[in-house]
Formats: structure tokens, sequence, C-alpha cells
């Protein structure tokens, strides 16, 4: 039988020599979970980039303007901003020029809400990886950031740009702005993964951000100085991330006068948001393939 | 044992029904059972007693195996291959149990996973490749000889988006082959393409398996596996039944199949699909005497449920599990589909003598499969004359018989 001597000839084939020393891999529902195993997103750290060139490729094809928009969505809020609340209402902007004042607040802004806003969505619109493949599903999420780090890049060189059309140069504080803006990554990523999370269970994240966002905008000093609000409320008012964020980026890049008091209250508050984002993450992130 | 690279213990997994059945629960949900929690102080009875709701799709599965096995999985739709495959990929989290693995494991459950439309042959080359686990360099190295596997090298430019579903299973395919890991799992990726290229797919996992490296295979092909693995498990209901050479387990597990089938079918619980239409009984005759080579033969399905215009699918298979060959409404346009009798009049059954199956599907005019039954039925077809010659069972060469004559000329 033409089957039998087939099948022999390739048992016969398969080596069973000795395997070189691998890695081992538990799998058991009732080990301890980490916070974040930074080893493993290490040995993963193509797929984030991989995925986040991606969203950065797919993003701008069939677009006339390309990149161009990252600069014109900016250019245009700081414009607007600058007519309405510059000019008709005439707020404050704390000695600074209102243009400069309102484009280094959308500057960090527009970062947190598209940051918190992509990585929200970003394992339900993934969700074929997560069913089909393993990898820390962390990556997702944060994949989903990096490429808002883009265009936060992009809005810096125009904020320095803008300033040197204005002739003023930045102060020597400017040195401080990477660690704002690490917290300010911190505050999104840790908002942004707990609402990936839950958007898995409950899809009706995906309706509540957008709005959410745009409220959060107002309770945030980025069209008005943060010491327009009164002083008692000032501790509450900077337990949004953002409050801080914005007047520490405010405080290093144009030099205009910082509350610490309200910039140390949001940064403890982003520490805060991350630890607990990542708990939340952690915490659900095994029952993601069968509910998603 | 020092090469054992797979060690599963007790794996089980368990499944909310609610789940299973897809429907999102939505914040209001959660709120209305927290709320109705807080004012009983009891329970939510009518929703969660106790395990009823749960589907259990694996319980306390225990195996092992070693290093430059090549083990199928074998069992019914809905046993749980899938399932294990999955944890033993760390998709899916066992609800108890415990499984160790030694080396690199690498898993084919669909092949194409995270290929972006938008993107061109080469771009998806790389993303996909990083999603399976490739590093960059690696990928850089393989490159030309995935291109040239899959045999799209004039498009790779192109956005897939641009490209024929052969063109794009080709392509996602060489990626997959070209991993390399330690153990590999493939989840019944031999089932798509065509004839050529699932040849291709064969050879290259015999040479997986050549070069001493561990894989696991779960399919329908019990030919394939036959050829390909040494050993099998047999799986059903979430249990494994046996663990042995896979030429007794597929015997053995064809031959439960066939126990199936005499089983009324409007009882069938081993079917998959929608639901609304199901094949209830089949019957497989000559009205002029029994089933035989070249004779005249009936094929007769019975459908249940709404009177609605449906596409029905039947597929005759062999005693290795291969496809013989397929009828099909599709291709007959039949124009008056909504009955509840379906007949295929066969004029002469070209197939040689020996034992078949079949399987059915009926799909609804919106593309939703309303039900799937493997094994259906199982008929016999007795020794017979094919076009006035007689036809003999020729067991390792082939089903199929044709009218034929031979000349010899010297």
């Amino acid at each position: 039988m033409g089957h039998q001597g087939r099948r022999d000839a390739i048992i016969v084939s398969v080596w069973t020599g000795p395997q070189p020393a691998a890695a081992e891999t538990v799998i058991d529902p009732s080990r301890k979970r980490r916070l974040i195993d930074l080893s493993e997103l290490w040995r993963y750290r193509e797929v984030v980039f991989f995925l986040a060139w991606r969203d950065f490729k797919v993003r701008y094809r069939q677009t006339y303007l390309g990149v161009l928009w990252a600069m014109l969505q900016p250019l245009v809020a700081m414009s607007v901003f600058s007519v309405f609340f510059g000019r008709l209402v005439g707020v404050s902007s704390n000695g600074a020029p209102y243009p400069l004042f309102v484009l280094c607040g959308l500057v960090p802004w527009n970062f947190f809400s598209r940051a918190v806003g992509s990585m929200a969505g970003s394992l339900v619109n993934n969700q074929e990886l997560v069913k089909r493949v393993y990898f820390p599903r962390l990556i997702i999420p944060m994949s989903a950031m990096a490429t808002c780090v883009t265009d936060m890049i992009v809005g810096l060189a125009l904020l320095f740009a803008a300033m040197l059309v204005f002739g003023s140069w930045p102060a020597p504080q400017v040195l401080f702005l990477p660690l704002f803006v690490l917290v300010m990554a911190a505050s999104a990523t840790g908002l942004g993964v707990a609402l990936s999370a839950i958007n898995v269970r409950f899809r009706d994240v995906g309706y509540l951000v957008p709005f959410s966002l745009q409220i959060v905008l107002f309770m945030t000093p980025v069209v008005y100085p943060g010491n327009l609000v009164p002083h008692f409320w000032r501790p509450i008012y900077s337990l949004n991330p953002m409050v801080g964020i914005v007047e520490a980026v405010r405080w290093s890049v144009l030099g205009t006068p910082a509350d610490w008091v309200m910039i140390s209250i949001s940064t403890l508050s982003s520490l805060a948001l991350l630890v607990a984002g990542l708990a939340i993450f952690s915490k659900s992130e095994r029952a993601f393939p069968d509910l998603i | 044992m020092t090469n054992t690279v797979i060690q599963a213990t007790n794996l089980s997994k368990a499944y909310r029904l609610g789940v299973v059945n897809n429907s999102f629960p939505t914040l209001r949900d959660a709120l209305a059972s927290g709320a109705r929690r807080i004012l009983h102080r009891k329970p939510d009875l009518g929703r969660r007693n106790g395990g009823d709701d749960q589907f259990w799709a694996l319980r306390n599965v225990s195996f092992e195996v070693r290093a430059g096995e090549v083990l199928a999985v074998i069992g019914p739709n809905g046993a749980g291959k899938s399932t294990i495959l999955k944890i033993l990929a760390k998709i899916v989290e066992p609800t108890s149990g415990r499984a160790t693995i030694r080396g690199r494991l690498g898993a084919l459950l669909e092949v194409g996973t995270g290929f972006h439309a938008e993107l061109t042959g080469r771009e998806n080359i790389f993303l996909n490749g990083a999603i399976l686990g490739m590093r960059r360099a690696e990928i850089r190295s393989k490159l030309d000889e995935i291109v040239d596997f899959s045999g799209v090298e004039p498009f790779l430019d192109t956005p897939v988006k641009r490209y024929s579903s052969g063109m794009y299973l080709r392509l996602a395919f060489a990626i997959a082959a070209h991993v390399d890991p330690d153990i590999l799992v493939i989840d019944e990726i031999l089932a798509v393409g065509d004839a050529a290229f699932q040849k291709k797919c064969i050879a290259k996992a015999e040479s997986v398996a050549e070069t001493g490296r561990t894989v696991l295979i779960a399919s329908h092909q019990m030919s394939v596996l036959q050829r390909l693995c040494n050993r099998a498990i047999l799986i059903d209901g979430g249990t494994i039944l046996a663990d042995g050479p896979t030429s007794d387990l597929v015997r053995n597990y064809l031959q439960t199949q066939e126990a199936h089938a005499s089983t009324d079918l409007s009882t069938r619980t081993t079917r998959t699909g929608r639901g609304r239409l199901r094949v209830v009984g089949i019957e497989v005759f000559n009205k002029k005497g029994p089933l035989a080579s070249g004779q005249p033969a009936v094929f007769r399905l019975q459908v249940d449920g709404p009177r609605e215009a449906a596409q029905c699918l039947v597929t005759i298979i062999d005693d290795l599990g291969d496809p013989v060959t397929s009828f099909d409404t599709l291709e007959h346009s039949l124009h008056d589909r909504q009955g509840d009798v379906y007949t295929v009049d066969v004029k002469s059954l070209m197939l040689r003598p020996g034992r078949y199956r079949i399987d059915v599907a009926l799909v609804a005019d919106d593309r939703v499969v309303e039900d799937h039954v493997e094994t259906a039925a199982v008929f016999d077809v007795m020794p017979g004359l094919l076009d006035d010659r007689p036809v003999t069972a020729q067991p390792g060469f082939g089903s199929v018989s044709f009218p034929h004559r031979w000349v010899v000329r010297r």
C-alpha cells in the first residue's frame, strides 16, 4: 500500500537529537502577575516599532497634504483661539504673546487627547492580533501612543518656529521640557491603557472618550492661564494631570510664572494614573481573547 | 525526561456562555446588575446560577511532547483542538492547570494575521514577520527566500489590497513558513488555498519535521496527518480519548465518526452554524438495487426550518478523510430553492467500491452558514460495472474511476 510505505520513510527521517538549552515558558493561571514585565516588553520591542510604523505609514496614505496635516491642525486652532479668546475676549496670557501662549498649550493637549483617544480604541481595533497571536498586549496601546509622539515633535518644532517669528527666545529652563513630556506620557499611558482594557468589555468607552476629552479641554489651562482659577480651588483643579503639565511646559518654554503646588499635585496624579492604569490592564489582560 | 519540550498537566478552560454567544455586555448591564445586587443583597439568580452558563472547552487535559515529535491533534469540530493550541501559544489563558514549554514556540493559527491592506507586500513581510516573532535582521536575511516562495515578486511594492486572494494567501503563508521556531503549532491552515498551494504547504511542513523540530498539527485532513505525524492525540468533548500511533487513532476516529452518522441527524449536537435551517435527515440510495460503482444514485436531504432560499453543499469524503467530490446548488444556479427536500440525482456513480462519508452544509443567502454537519451519513459502494467494465477496490490508488478504454498497439 502506497500510503503506508511513504509514512514509514518520513518517520525514519525525523531526527530526535538533543535540543539546545532554551528558555522555558510556564503557563499557569495561578501564578502571580507583575504590574509590567519590562524584560518581555524589551524582547518584543520591534513589534512596537513595526505597529507604530504601520499606523504612521497608513495615516497619511492617499492624502494630498500628507504630514502637513500635523502642522496645519495646531496652526489653524492657534489662529482661531487667538482671534476669539486673545482679541475678542481678551484672556490674559501672563505676558507672553497670546498666539504663542495658546500654541504652547495646544501642543501638549493635542498629544494627550490624541494619545488617549487612539490608545482607548487600540485593542478593539487590533482584535485580530489579540485573538490570533501572542505578544505582550501592552504593546498594542503603546504603539498607538508612539504614533502620536511624531505629531508632538512636529508640534514642538512649530512652536519654536513661531517663537522665532514673534522674536522671543526659549528660556534656559527649556532643558526641563523632556522631563515634563515624560510626565505627560505617563499620564496618557495610564489613562489610555486603562480605557483600552475597559473598552474590550464595555464598548461604551468608544462614545465616552471623545466627548469627555472635549470637556476636559476646558478644565485644562489651554486657552486661559491656570492662575485664573481661584487659589481655593487650585488643588482640586490640579488633580487633572494636564493642568500642571501645561503650566510646566509654558514655564519651561515661554518662561511664564508657574505655580509649583499645582505642578506637584498634577505630577503625583499622573504617576498615580500610570500605576492604576497598568494595574487595571494587567488584571484584565488574560481575559482579552475571550471577551473581545 | 530531559527532552520533553511540552508538558501539559490538567489543562482546563471554561468559557462563559454569554461570551461565546458574542453579546457585548454594556456599561448599562453592569450598572444595572450592580444596582440590583445592592438593592436585593443577593446574587442575580436570573443569569448567574452557578456553573450552568459555563462551557468547558477543555477538561483536565494532560500530555507530553518530546523534542522532534510530529504530533497530530485529531477530533471533530468543537472538540477543543484549537483551544489546546491557543493555550500553548499563550493566546488564551487556561482556567486551571499548567503547561511548561521549552524553547521558542511559533503558532500559525491563521495566515495573514496582522496584514494591513494599505501596506505593500514588502512592508507587510516586515510587519507580519515581527508579529510572528522574527527579528528585523532575520526577516531581512530571509526576504529573498520569502519572496521567492510566494511568487509575488512583481507586486512586491503594490499595496496588498490590490492583490488577488491567491496572492495574498501565498505571501502570508510564505512569511509564516519562514518563521523558524523550535516548536511549531499549526491549526488547520493546510486546508486553505488551491491544490498546488496545499502541496507546497505540506512539503514545507514535512521539511520542518525533517530538521528535527517539534510540530503540533490540528487538521481534518486525515491523509495529511497520517503522512506527517508519527503520533496523535484524539480529543472529543474537551478530553483526550486516546494517545498513540497516528494510523491507529485515525482509524479509531473515522469509526466513531461513522457511528455518529447512523444516529438521527435531527438530534445531532456536533454541528456548527446559525441553526435556523438544519439538515435533519439524509438518504443515499439506488432505486434499482444496491449502491454500486457505475450505477445510478440519489442523495436526498431533508431540511427543517423556515422555508427560505438557501444554498446546499454536499461533500463526499473517502476513508482516508480526503474529499473526493462535492455537489452544490451554487454551481447550478438553481432558481427555485425554497423547498425542504434537496435531491441530487447521479446518473452513474463514479466511485470505486469502498466506504464513504458525507459532510453537508446549508448556507443562507446572506452568506451565513446555517448548518454544517461533518460525517452526516456513511455509505458503502459495492463493486459494479462502469461503462460495461468492472470496477474494483484499489486501496491507496484513489477512489474515483472514469469510463475508459485501454488500447495497446504494437
